[in-house]
């Protein structure tokens, strides 16, 4: 009885590992990854031609996707709920400017910079609160945030405070490319981080460190068990995470070239989470799905209600979690598998 | 000497006043967070619209001031009792992921909803005349309002006290939060239990809301900016506690109303500091357990 409870169980959990995983392995392993990948860079090359005036926006789109794929490997993979993941962001974009005005107005080496910067952040509050789970290390995610915005807002002097960060000039990125009006040089400057940001993003997750912050996702203590530093895996995580957001803030910075409080606000790490939840966390491509669809929504939206658009938005994502856990790309996975055990 | 005495006994004062109203909106969400494992982001709303019934209360319908508190609180605990059962019961003890979005989901449809209906700047307290005046005590002059304010609370919070450790329903709450399975085992109703627990918890914070609307200015943005604050009094406090709140709540208005009068150069940077290490030394919060 009780040994055939246990093999019962045991059945159970291997079944439910799978569901939750096929997703994953199938996209991680599967022919389809590179059609996806190439269909996505057709399509920023196809919206680079095609919509020559909306320059500026698609590359606040790319530079959104980096910031919440960032926290996809956060939420998503490692399973660590933050509120307050734009304090990365922020510390980016405003390393990014400060150093752009007062060292070099160089982008490459402002964009290390900031990473860096970013990622140094991440390490050492990371280092103190990750020592602590569940509501607790969410609090002290939003304490973490709140701390950095209220240094950035009374640091008047460096930071122009509540007016922002005015007066960031860039020097042609590699010598040659002017930062231009029309934003062709940021479309294809953010596209081309975005990308290598995605690579570099995929390498993480494919990784066997990738699969082990997944481990640690689905079971922290069976991972220590059998042998796996679950601390120091997830504060790698964290940094990772934490340099890659500053490497999308200091994309801001440089290309809006201005920087205000609002890129460390609560609402800023809320906004980056709809949008993961939007195109599905976890799924290696539910930024580039979830960012594209939430500001486009937002867009046509605000143009439609002018005030009334966020009661939508904030609808939908009752909606999405009481309906559709897994976001658009759950939605599609689920009506593909449909479609597959009715046709073989 | 005397200047920085009047100014500790001010700073005081208003701090307690300002932790009062504090506690009032957050004993509900330490009670939630605790007891049913519910991270819900969304009740500074039951605050807010608290806030805008009541004033609407006293300014259309001319109902007198004590009488609209009481009846927006009513109805926003009632009220609050549709979104238990339908939307935040499947979420209990589940996924914190899920609950922030779905909360941070209501959040946005209420801050659009009191645009929509109140428009976008802040509403005026209205407070009747007898609240309005100063008292003279010491040879100080003490602002009515808020030594009312004082009263209310201490009064509630020692009625909750009682309530809590002294009653048939707070030894069922204790148990439930101790361990809900047992208790659920030995035959406690948890789901009215918690039915019940959210709407009072909703209702006062509608009442806090109401009533602090001169401290707390109510706007359509309500629910977000002061969240923050609401975060902090429990976890600090130490979620499904009714004393470590308030003694969280205190501290955190005096702690912020010192900061902005001594240092407010420095904002709120040192609370939130204050707030990490108090955090990382004590996970659980002040009075919490573990």
């Amino acid at each position: 009885m009780e040994a055939g409870r246990f093999a019962g169980t045991r059945m159970m959990e291997k079944h439910n590992a799978e569901t939750r995983d096929t997703v994953l392995v199938r996209l991680l392993r599967d022919r389809y990854l590179r059609w996806v990948e190439g269909a996505i860079l057709l399509l920023i090359l196809i919206t680079y031609i095609t919509f020559p005036t909306y320059h500026t926006l698609l590359s606040q789109i790319f530079i959104f996707t980096l910031f919440v794929l960032s926290l996809d490997l956060l939420v998503g993979y490692a399973g660590l709920v933050t509120l307050g993941h734009a304090a990365f962001f922020g510390v980016g974009a405003y390393s990014a400017g400060l150093y752009a005005i007062h060292i070099s107005p160089e982008p490459l080496s402002g964009l290390v910079v900031a990473t860096s910067s970013a990622a140094v952040v991440g390490l050492v509050s990371g280092a103190l609160i990750l020592r602590t789970t569940g509501l607790t290390f969410l609090m002290l995610t939003l304490a973490v945030a709140s701390v950095v915005h209220e240094i950035l807002n009374q640091a008047g002097e460096l930071t122009g405070g509540a007016d922002g960060l005015r007066g960031i000039e860039m020097s042609p990125l590699l010598g040659i490319a002017e930062f231009d009006f029309m934003g062709n040089t940021a479309f294809i400057y953010s596209a081309v981080v975005l990308v290598v940001g995605y690579l570099f993003f995929r390498q993480v997750i494919r990784s066997p460190f990738g699969r082990q912050i997944v481990g640690i996702r689905e079971n922290a203590i069976r991972m220590r068990a059998i042998g796996s530093p679950v601390y120091l895996r997830l504060l790698a995580a964290y940094t990772i995470s934490a340099g890659m957001a500053g490497t999308a803030g200091a994309l801001l910075a440089q290309t809006n070239q201005f920087v205000s409080l609002s890129v460390v606000t609560m609402e800023r790490s809320g906004e980056a989470l709809i949008m993961l939840i939007f195109g599905g966390a976890g799924k290696l491509f539910g930024a580039f799905v979830g960012v594209p669809l939430y500001m486009l929504l937002q867009d046509l939206l605000s143009r439609y209600t002018p005030i009334f658009w966020v009661f939508w938005i904030g609808l939908m994502l009752v909606l999405i979690v009481k309906f559709a856990k897994n976001g658009v790309l759950g939605v599609g996975t689920r009506l593909l598998n449909k479609y597959r055990s009715r046709h073989g | 000497m005397g200047t920085l005495l009047s100014s500790v006994v001010s700073v005081m004062f208003h701090g307690v006043a300002y932790g009062i109203v504090l506690y009032l909106i957050s004993v509900g969400l330490s009670i939630t967070m605790g007891l049913m494992g519910f991270v819900n982001l969304a009740h500074g709303v039951f605050a807010m619209i608290g806030g805008y019934l009541a004033l609407s209360f006293m300014d259309q319908v001319g109902l007198n001031f004590y009488l609209a508190l009481v009846v927006s609180s009513v109805l926003v605990g009632v009220a609050s009792i549709l979104l238990e059962r339908f939307l935040y019961r499947d979420l209990y003890g589940g996924d914190e992921l899920e609950q922030v979005l779905l909360t941070i989901g209501l959040v946005f449809m209420a801050m659009a909803a009191a645009r929509y209906f109140w428009g976008p700047l802040p509403q005026r307290a209205i407070l009747p005349i007898e609240l309005m005046g100063q008292w003279s005590i010491l040879s100080r002059n003490f602002p009515v309002y808020r030594l009312f304010l004082i009263g209310t609370g201490i009064t509630l919070f020692l009625i909750l006290w009682f309530v809590v450790d002294r009653t048939g329903y707070g030894a069922k709450l204790r148990a439930a939060v101790d361990n809900q399975k047992i208790a659920q085992a030995i035959g406690i109703n948890t789901n009215l239990l918690f039915t019940v627990t959210f709407a009072i918890g909703s209702g006062m914070a509608a009442l806090g809301g109401g009533l602090g609307s001169e401290l707390l200015a109510i706007n359509p943005a309500y629910a977000m900016e002061y969240l923050v604050y609401f975060l902090i009094v429990v976890a600090v406090g130490g979620m499904g506690s009714v004393k470590g709140p308030f003694l969280a709540a205190i501290l955190l208005g005096i702690a912020d109303t010192a900061c902005k009068y001594y240092i407010p150069e420095f904002g709120a940077f040192f609370i939130f500091v204050a707030m990490t290490f108090l955090l990382l030394w004590r996970p659980a919060g002040l009075l919490g357990r573990g």
